[in-house]
């Protein structure tokens, strides 16, 4: 029989919230609030909570961890994760449900825990370290390794105010990184400071994920989220929305975070996207046999297939389509300026134009497609509708993909494969 | 609002098992939420010992870097209050002092009134002070005040050394009775801690608590025999006045270092009797009202 690690039933957490209150709109009527607020502040926070003012942050939360596993934890903000990853470091309490822990938790939810800017780096290490649940012996094993990895041994010896942000970022990451609890519960607020150390702070979570610890990790970056965990909790409202494995859960994230799909159809003409010249019909996105996905390996072509009825004859038309990653960067802009239609003019009827993109073109993301079409000389844009359909682009660390045999993460927002030349000039 | 208990217990495995996964043994914690009050869990502190001494080490090291004259600010407080005590109290207003000279009378009746009032605000600002931390990591909270107790225990004893000195200045010899200090200084620390961790949880919601606290703190300095000696109190009302379970204490500090009049050992047993059920009280209601600290602060 298994044994999970981390049992969670039915956890729920209720708050209180403020609500507004009335503005005050003559003169008497603020002066007599200013007299009046302390004892309205009192009875408002010595009695019971009405029914506006509760909050359930988090509500009927059940799942169960196995030894080992990387649980991601992903939802929009306020939808309960940093309420859950609260409860289950034991910083606040449920006011339902349980949870069972098998095994010594470490909680990393911010940077540089504890820090006090008048002692050295060397002393907030051991500060910060034994708040985080390391002992003394622990500490000193293990702190040439932290400064090594903090990689600011030059100034250890500084009081810790005289650091850059990014080196108290650094050391604090550092840190935390060399706990060895059972159960590590992470929040991607670690991953921060310059590029450079943002990659080995992702390197070395990975690394950690990869030790057979048991690892809550929560983030908002679904490709950190997809190469890391093999299976992910959607929270939406404080309940389970979804728990299910990543390539399931996060294409529904991003149709419940940014109302967006792999399709979107509009049944009546008059309130599609369009005017009296074309309408848009339908958007979605497919592999190259045809199915609709909602996300596609990264070394596979990908077709974003645009329907739209033509209403007048007489127009060239020009279909284009515009692409987001999940940082909002326009990752590029293609229009369909080569195909034999480019010139012709359109008959009425329905017309259905699918641009294939080229595998191994786009970086793990999620991408967001904007589509609009657009006839030239005269320039008149017959329609433009911001973000019809998403996907998200997997990389299942294959060798035949970009990335080759290498496991870490690989920034930018494309990842051609690009040809490599080397000579040897030596001899 | 609910509040919740947290229950470790060991982990039925073989001890084989045991060893194979870590030299630390494996642990189970259950978390769910207890109304009303929870126990202390006083092990736990046990350990939590090295983080004990981490928090103490940052206040002591934190407190006096980039300082010019360092711990002797301790002693500074203290002193400048004599110095004002006795122009005031001593010179002008020419209070009894049990006919020791007015500057070390003075002394020696701050030194454990500000060790009480100390005390007192490590309990009462815990919550408060702890919040930056018990947000983002868990521990203990009654390590925040134990913590900041010894700190306040290491002041005391540097500015006792100043005391000594005092002594030595003005020649005057100690009596068997400061061999009950650490007494005293037990009685203190509860009495203090105990009142402040009562209203630590009251002090997060209505932070203008603290300034009632300290009307309330300067009142009762002049309750207790600190800048007078007790002897101006007329008899009718002796008893009465030690009530005041500070009155004692400072008596007896007094008999100890300079010789006074020892109190009657009621009025210490009374003391301790009233201390006692307010540390014990104090730490249940602090636990309770640690609880939900972050989702109020």
């Amino acid at each position: 029989m298994t044994n999970p690690v981390i049992r969670v039933e039915n956890l729920g957490k209720r708050y209180r919230i403020v609500t507004p209150e009335k503005r005050q709109v003559s003169m008497r009527d603020a002066a007599f609030s200013l007299v009046a607020s302390p004892f309205a502040y009192l009875r408002r926070t010595l009695r019971e909570p009405t029914e506006e003012e509760i909050l359930w942050a988090l509500r009927d939360v059940s799942f169960e961890v196995e030894q080992g596993e990387v649980l991601g934890i992903i939802g929009r903000n306020g939808a309960g994760k940093s309420t859950l990853l609260k409860i289950l470091s034991r910083i606040t309490d449920p006011t339902e449900g349980r949870a069972i822990l098998n095994g010594r938790v470490g909680a990393l939810l911010e940077v540089g825990t504890g820090f006090h800017p008048e002692l050295t780096g060397r002393e907030n290490i051991y500060l910060s370290a034994s708040i985080l649940g390391m002992n003394r012996r622990e500490i000193t094993r293990k702190i040439d390794e932290i400064i090594d990895f903090a990689g600011i041994e030059k100034f250890i010896d500084t009081p810790v105010k005289r650091y850059s942000s990014g080196m108290n970022v650094r050391l604090g990451f550092s840190v935390a990184a060399h706990l060895e609890p059972e159960i590590l519960i992470i929040d991607e607020v670690l991953a921060v400071g310059d590029i450079a150390f943002q990659f080995k702070c992702i390197d070395k979570m990975e690394a950690i994920t990869r030790e057979g610890r048991t690892v809550l990790f929560v983030s908002h970056s679904m490709s950190t989220i997809s190469r890391m965990c093999n299976r992910v909790i959607l929270l939406d409202k404080g309940r389970i929305a979804k728990d299910d494995i990543t390539q399931r859960v996060v294409p529904e994230y991003l149709t419940a975070s940014y109302k967006v799909t792999s399709l979107r159809e509009w049944d009546d003409l008059d309130e599609a996207p369009g005017d009296a010249t074309v309408r848009l019909r339908r958007v979605r996105v497919c592999d190259e046999n045809g199915n609709t996905v909602s996300s596609i390996d990264i070394r596979c072509p990908v077709g974003v297939e645009v329907v739209y009825d033509v209403l007048q004859p007489g127009h060239t038309l020009v279909p284009n389509l515009h692409f987001f990653n999940e940082e909002s960067v326009r990752v590029f802009t293609v229009l369909d300026a080569r195909s034999e239609w480019r010139h012709k003019l359109r008959e009425v009827g329905r017309y259905v134009t699918t641009a294939w993109i080229p595998g191994n073109l786009l970086s793990e993301s999620s991408m967001f497609v904007s589509v609009a079409i657009s006839e030239y000389y005269p320039m008149v844009i017959h329609l433009m509708e911001r973000e019809v359909v998403a996907f998200q682009v997997i990389d299942s660390l294959h060798e035949d993909s970009a990335r080759g045999d290498y496991r870490g993460p690989l920034l930018g927002a494309v990842r051609p494969i690009v040809k490599w030349t080397t000579r040897a000039l030596s001899d | 609002m609910a509040s919740s208990t947290i229950e470790k217990q060991p982990i039925a495995t073989s001890k084989s098992v045991e060893r194979k996964e870590s030299k630390s043994k494996p642990e189970v914690i259950i978390i769910q939420p207890v109304h009303g009050w929870s126990a202390l869990r006083l092990g736990e502190l046990w350990q939590y010992r090295d983080l004990l001494y981490f928090l103490v080490w940052r206040d002591l090291k934190g407190r006096y870097r980039q300082t010019a004259f360092g711990p002797l600010w301790i002693v500074a407080q203290p002193l400048f209050s004599m110095v004002l005590y006795t122009i005031i109290f001593g010179m002008i207003a020419k209070l009894p002092s049990d006919g020791r000279p007015y500057a070390i009378f003075s002394y020696s009746g701050l030194l454990p009134w500000s060790f009480l009032n100390d005390c007192l605000g490590s309990g009462l600002n815990s919550l408060l002070g702890g919040s930056a931390l018990f947000s983002k990591v868990y521990f203990p909270r009654l390590l925040i005040p134990l913590s900041r107790l010894i700190s306040q225990l290491i002041d005391f004893f540097i500015s006792f050394f100043f005391l000594i000195v005092l002594m030595v200045i003005y020649n005057v010899q100690p009596t068997w009775g400061i061999v009950f200090l650490p007494v005293l200084l037990l009685l203190m620390a509860i009495l203090g801690v105990g009142i402040g961790l009562w209203f630590s949880g009251f002090i997060v919601r209505f932070r203008d608590f603290g300034n009632i606290m300290g009307y309330f703190m300067r009142a009762w300095m002049y309750a207790s025999p600190v800048v007078y000696a007790s002897s101006v109190v007329p008899p009718q009302w002796q008893t009465l006045y030690h009530l005041n379970p500070m009155t004692p204490v400072i008596e007896a500090f007094r008999w100890g270092t300079l010789g006074s009049p020892a109190p009657p050992l009621w009025s210490i047993g009374l003391a301790f009797l009233i201390a006692i059920p307010i540390f014990v009280g104090g730490l249940y209601k602090f636990k309770r009202d640690e609880r939900n600290i972050v989702d109020v602060i």
